[in-house]
């Protein structure tokens, strides 16, 4: 006797699903259209989150030296600044360096062209890892012997961590509402197919089928149907993605912003997909049979 | 074998179905379970598989104490038991091998064995040529037969039949019911539900009279009791 025979209960749930042609296309178009609302919410996000660490990667603290260092003790200052936690780069530049910046910014302006270096400070510039704790890192860089001020952007900072903590937030409500909601819908209607065929489930109990027989050929289904939406929904993602980056880089305002590659995105995207697939047609298939397996 | 002692079974909705009713079918034997609509036959067979517990009483069937059964059990229970329904409740979409096939499949036998017991199965009903066919492109008395050979198949302690003439002609009632003698003769206890007091007078089996939940008469022969259709 064979306790279970998997490849009779594959056969089954493929079976069923083209003999109830109808039910099984609601399904997968369903589980489709949930997994592309979920997946262009999370490339936009994960987009945006890309933008926003861009933005973040281009905010600078300037250190100022004091006028009474000489160059070799400016220089001096740059290990103990790099030893500053959360202090990622700090970058030395010199007086004369300071002055020919100056002037190359305001090439017009001939009054800018021959200044005395002297009137510059030697000078840092600073990048941090972490925004939040930019004010802590800030005070820290001005606590340094030998900083006489530092010029810093906190507000900014502030508002690139507030839209980033907000967004994500806000990101991550959506998707755990819309999974939920794609959950629902899938078990709804996989509820339909699975009422069509009370008959069938009431005489495989009546011939004492365990509920896991019975089970089996649903979670197959489940699993098809789940499967196959995570792959339609991978391609239409795909091309959807591609249009819109296409979109943005042929457009003249849109073109600064960048659009990560879909090659670097394809197989998380190929990975959640699956993963969400097969969780929403299974958990959608046990939910849906639950209530007729009651003996 | 089965054995009813001092069953009760009242339904939610208050109505008492059945009032102390205690019977004995050994094993082996035919019997005709009669009586008007209402009378609590089908409740004897519902609780017989397990269906519906009863609500005082006990009820011991093929070595299984139906009135305390666990949910693990009951599949294990419905195992011993060949049900076989008016409408013959075949699943249309399958074949009449495939509706035999996954009743096979469900006790978990092996594709050999399975391959074996189904031709010997549909020859026994008479319908050995027809294994390919859709229920649907078969004629009632046919789809019964598959009923019978779906209930046969797992080859159960007993069959329940529950008014398996009820939806054929006279001349379609009597092969059936002849065909459940010859299998009753095969060695399987054979319970058969109906108030077709025709077909029961023409084959002198046992004959249970139930009414209002009552047994009221028990006896070898024919049809007993006033009332058939209530």
């Amino acid at each position: 006797m064979a306790k279970h025979d998997f490849g009779y209960f594959a056969h089954e749930g493929l079976s069923n699903m083209f003999s109830h042609g109808f039910m099984s296309f609601a399904a997968i178009g369903i589980t489709v259209a949930c997994l592309l609302i979920m997946g262009t919410f999370t490339l936009v996000a994960v987009n945006a989150n890309g933008l926003l660490e861009d933005l973040e990667q281009e905010n600078e603290i300037l250190a100022y030296v004091e006028d009474t260092y000489t160059e070799a003790e400016s220089k001096a200052l740059q290990k103990k600044l790099e030893a500053i936690p959360n202090v990622v780069s700090a970058a030395y530049i010199s007086k004369q360096q300071a002055t020919e910046d100056f002037a190359a910014r305001y090439p017009d302006e001939q009054l800018f062209q021959n200044l005395d270096p002297e009137i510059f400070r030697d000078r840092y510039v600073l990048k941090v890892a972490n925004l939040e704790r930019q004010g802590e890192t800030v005070e820290q860089i001005r606590n340094t012997p030998g900083i006489a001020n530092v010029n810093a952007h906190e507000e900014i900072a502030g508002g690139f961590v507030t839209v980033r903590n907000v967004a994500t937030v806000v990101c991550v409500a959506l998707i755990a509402i819309l999974f939920v909601v794609s959950v629902f819908i899938i078990s709804n209607t996989i509820k339909l197919t699975t009422y069509d065929r009370r008959d069938e489930i009431a005489i495989m109990r009546m011939v004492g089928a365990t509920n896991g027989f019975i089970r089996w050929p649903f979670v197959y289904e489940g699993f098809l149907f789940g499967i196959l939406g995570a792959v339609i929904a991978f391609f239409l993602q795909w091309g959807l993605y591609e249009a819109v980056a296409r979109g943005v880089a042929n457009n003249d305002t849109l073109q600064l912003i960048h659009i990560i590659p879909f090659e670097q995105l394809w197989v998380p995207v190929a990975e959640v997909f699956a993963g969400a697939g097969i969780v929403i047609g299974v958990g959608g298939s046990l939910s849906a049979i639950r209530k007729f397996l009651q003996v | 074998m089965i054995r009813l002692k001092d069953v009760e079974m009242e339904y939610e909705n208050g109505t008492k179905a059945i009032r102390g009713i205690t019977l004995t079918i050994e094993d082996g034997e035919f019997v005709f379970l009669v009586g008007p609509s209402g009378s609590g036959k089908s409740t004897i067979i519902k609780l017989l598989t397990g269906e519906v517990e009863p609500c005082a009483g006990r009820i011991m069937i093929n070595g299984f104490s139906v009135s305390n059964i666990s949910n693990r059990q009951i599949p294990l229970m419905r195992r011993t038991l060949g049900v076989i329904f008016q409408d013959f409740r075949l699943i249309e979409k399958k074949t009449v091998y495939d509706n035999l096939d996954f009743v096979m499949r469900a006790v978990g036998a092996s594709p050999k064995e399975i391959r074996k017991r189904i031709p010997y199965v549909l020859e026994l009903v008479g319908l050995g040529g027809k294994a390919d066919r859709y229920p649907t492109e078969l004629s009632g008395g046919e789809q019964q037969r598959v009923a019978i050979a779906r209930a046969l198949v797992n080859n159960p302690d007993t069959i329940i039949a529950d008014e398996p003439t009820g939806n054929l002609d006279p001349d379609r009632s009597l092969e059936l019911m002849s065909l459940l003698v010859k299998i009753n003769e095969l060695g399987t206890t054979v319970v058969v539900v109906t108030h077709e007091k025709d077909l029961v007078d023409r084959f002198g089996k046992r004959v249970i009279t139930i009414d209002s939940g009552h047994v009221i008469n028990d006896s070898v022969g024919g049809y007993v009791g006033g009332r058939i259709h209530g």
